[in-house]
């Protein structure tokens, strides 16, 4: 298409290219800006700019299919008389019901038991279904607290606090009325049908030395028992880190701009917050400095795809990683099959993004009782195991080829960058010179 | 943790007794914890400190001599807990049932996203009373502080002095009753008439709380619900 019109002389502006005159004149159209789901669309310096140097003469490779490559991870155990050992460092990030089906929670939640690892509520409490399929389920504390009860935080394997995320550091949820159901209403204790808004400050601390506060709280009600994550959106990971650790966290979970959302403004989504590549290091920084590198666990998230990004974040001193859309196009968001579907809707397969709409054809981002029954929770289930387990194996791949007989072993040593950016962002040198800018 | 049990004000029950100038928080909240419903406990020298008495889930009596700190009773879901003394930030913040009470002030965010159960301050409240609650009833005899009821989603405030700056902003459903002043209201939060059932609920709370005001000094606020669906033309509200 682009071709065709150069070929008849035609100039696209780079900075006034076709989607953004469309905003403009939606703009002008319409007097509000746009909010849609998913995360940064805009090109950045990503996990594909860096490259792992597999063994040859200085290191040997492990047999692909003979040698033991460990993928196990404990989190929590710094101060949480429980920790919580997964099988695999990959973890489904924070999604709400109400942002998603039930249907979908549960089956994120079977695809997470089965393949031994964790998924994790969302902002607007914890449903029945998704306690009952989770083997190890994440409670996240957040600043609306709808649904928040003592009951369900002791059911919980882990308490994630949640600070901000990557898709809107700063910034709270919020959820269109098309999808405050009546059930979604009642766990909210909102009106049925409002536009919600979410809080974007917990209502009861501010600082770290309310946090401290608080977590204490939190243990306390506990009776110690629990794990306690804080997640932050990626912005000053070193800082936000470093003060996470002060104030007691058992684990940081880190999420990079990349990283979902179920309804944001577009204009907050594609310019707060820095991609995850540059977010890892400085976390991992803060860690080593206070001396808790693996005592403390870093999860990061925020664009992770393919185990080639697992392995890479874990070279970079994450402990395990997180999936949030990722997780979503396993079970069939964004499927060529609904085409028809997704074009009657203005986008197309590959493009929807509309989850704050309700009209997801894939029964995923919706509480529409006839789309949300498209997505059987047992067959997604062994969708998102199946993508999991493809996550796993392909991290261990790699990791053999560097020699390595557990994940955790991958360091920054096995890893160059392919663009100055990348490398300056990563900490590891450009590929073929021993230069990490800034260093 | 040293435990006395001292005889206690009827013939039919006992009194643990728990001095924090000796035992930790941490003992007091799994002791708490772990007791049987009916229970009656006094805890003495609290000495300001953060997190006591949280997580209760027992149909107990708990009676607190002294100043506590945050988050005092937080996420109470039983029971009747007393404070002689003042409170600090988040005072029974998520409390789901049970009553609280502090006889002295609270400082901000006191039941904070409450979602059930009965919080009566005395004195005066800080900042942020009653922010997010859903579903808690506050009485607080004296002052609140700026932006209380923020976002308030459900619950009634009943306030018998006067309130800060902000009051309401961005109410949902939550019913407040002032009797005296209001700085100002925020966004979208209004005067609405006080109708016989109105006096007939309040009238009732003031009697949970033991006040003897009058329920027709009062005023009443709420939601205006026009920022219930995000328009433009509201962005300055925003």
């Amino acid at each position: 298409m682009t071709n065709s019109y150069a070929s008849r002389g035609l100039r696209e502006s780079a900075t006034f290219d076709r989607a953004t005159i469309n905003d403009i004149q939606r703009a002008a159209t319409t007097g509000i800006y746009d909010i849609r789901g998913w995360g940064a669309k805009r090109a950045l310096p990503h996990f594909d700019d860096l490259l792992f140097l597999g063994a040859s003469v200085s290191r040997y490779p492990l047999e692909g299919y003979r040698e033991k490559c460990g993928t196990d991870v404990t989190l929590g155990g710094r101060h949480a008389l429980k920790p919580i050992t997964l099988d695999i460092p990959i973890t489904i990030a924070g999604m709400s019901f109400g942002a998603l089906s039930a249907n979908a929670k549960e089956a994120l939640g079977r695809g997470a038991t089965e393949a031994g690892t964790s998924t994790t509520t969302g902002d607007g409490g914890m449903t029945p279904e998704e306690r009952g399929q989770s083997r190890h389920l994440v409670y996240q504390y957040l600043p609306s607290r709808y649904g928040m009860n003592p009951d369900d935080l002791r059911k919980a394997d882990a308490i994630e606090i949640v600070l901000g995320q990557g898709a809107k550091p700063g910034g709270g949820g919020m959820l269109l009325g098309q999808k405050i159901t009546e059930r979604v209403a009642g766990m909210r204790t909102l009106p049925v049908g409002i536009d919600q808004r979410s809080a974007c400050r917990h209502p009861d601390w501010t600082g770290p030395d309310d946090l401290a506060i608080k977590i204490a709280e939190l243990r306390e009600i506990t009776d110690w028992h629990t794990p306690i994550y804080v997640k932050v959106g990626a912005s000053r990971p070193y800082y936000d880190t470093a003060l996470a650790v002060k104030s007691g966290a058992d684990v940081v979970v880190l999420d990079g701009m990349q990283g979902g959302t179920a309804a944001t403004q577009q204009v907050f989504i594609e310019n707060v917050g820095i991609p995850i590549l540059a977010a890892i290091g400085p976390a991992v920084a803060a860690l080593q400095e206070l001396g808790v590198h693996r005592t403390v666990q870093l999860i990061v998230s925020g664009g992770i795809r393919n185990g080639a990004d697992v392995a890479k974040a874990i070279a970079l001193g994450a402990d395990a990683v997180s999936i949030g859309t990722a997780a979503l196009i396993a079970l069939g968001d964004n499927d060529p099959r609904y085409q028809a579907e997704y074009e009657a809707l203005g986008s197309s397969a590959g493009f929807y993004d509309d989850f704050q709409d309700g009209k997801d054809p894939a029964g995923i981002s919706t509480q529409d009782p006839e789309l949300a029954a498209r997505l059987d929770p047992i067959a997604g289930g062994k969708r998102i195991a199946n993508y999991l387990r493809v996550l796993t194996l392909e991290a261990q791949t790699i990791a053999r080829a560097c020699g390595k007989s557990h994940l955790h072993h991958l360091e920054p040593e096995d890893l160059v960058a392919l663009t100055v950016e990348a490398a300056a962002m990563a900490g590891v040198p450009l590929a073929g010179t021993s230069w990490i800018p800034g260093r | 943790m040293t435990i006395t049990h001292a005889p206690a004000p009827t013939n039919t029950a006992r009194i643990t007794a728990i001095d924090l100038a000796v035992s930790t928080v941490r003992d007091l909240n799994q002791a708490l914890h772990a007791t049987d419903d009916g229970t009656s406990w006094v805890v003495d020298t609290p000495a300001g400190q953060h997190n006591i008495a949280v997580g209760i889930d027992r149909d107990l009596d708990l009676v607190v001599n002294g100043h506590v700190g945050y988050y005092f009773a937080g996420m109470h879901q039983k029971g009747r807990v007393t404070v002689h003394g003042s409170a600090g930030v988040g005072l029974a913040e998520n409390i789901m049932s049970g009553t609280v009470h502090v006889t002295g002030d609270a400082s901000q965010a006191a039941a904070a996203t409450g979602q059930g159960g009965l919080v009566v301050v005395d004195g005066n409240t800080g900042a942020r009373c009653g922010i997010s609650m859903k579903g808690v009833d506050i009485v607080v005899g004296g002052d609140i502080g700026h932006a209380s009821a923020f976002m308030a989603q459900a619950g009634r405030l009943v306030v018998c002095g006067d309130a800060g700056e902000g009051l309401g902003d961005s109410i949902y459903e939550a019913r407040i009753y002032v009797k005296g002043t209001v700085a100002s209201l925020g966004a979208d939060c209004i005067e609405k008439p006080l109708r016989p059932e109105h006096l007939a609920e309040l009238a009732e709370l003031l009697a949970l709380a033991g006040r003897t005001d009058d329920p027709a000094e009062f005023r009443r606020y709420g939601s205006a619900r026009t920022l219930y669906h995000f328009a433009a033309v509201n962005a300055a509200a925003y």
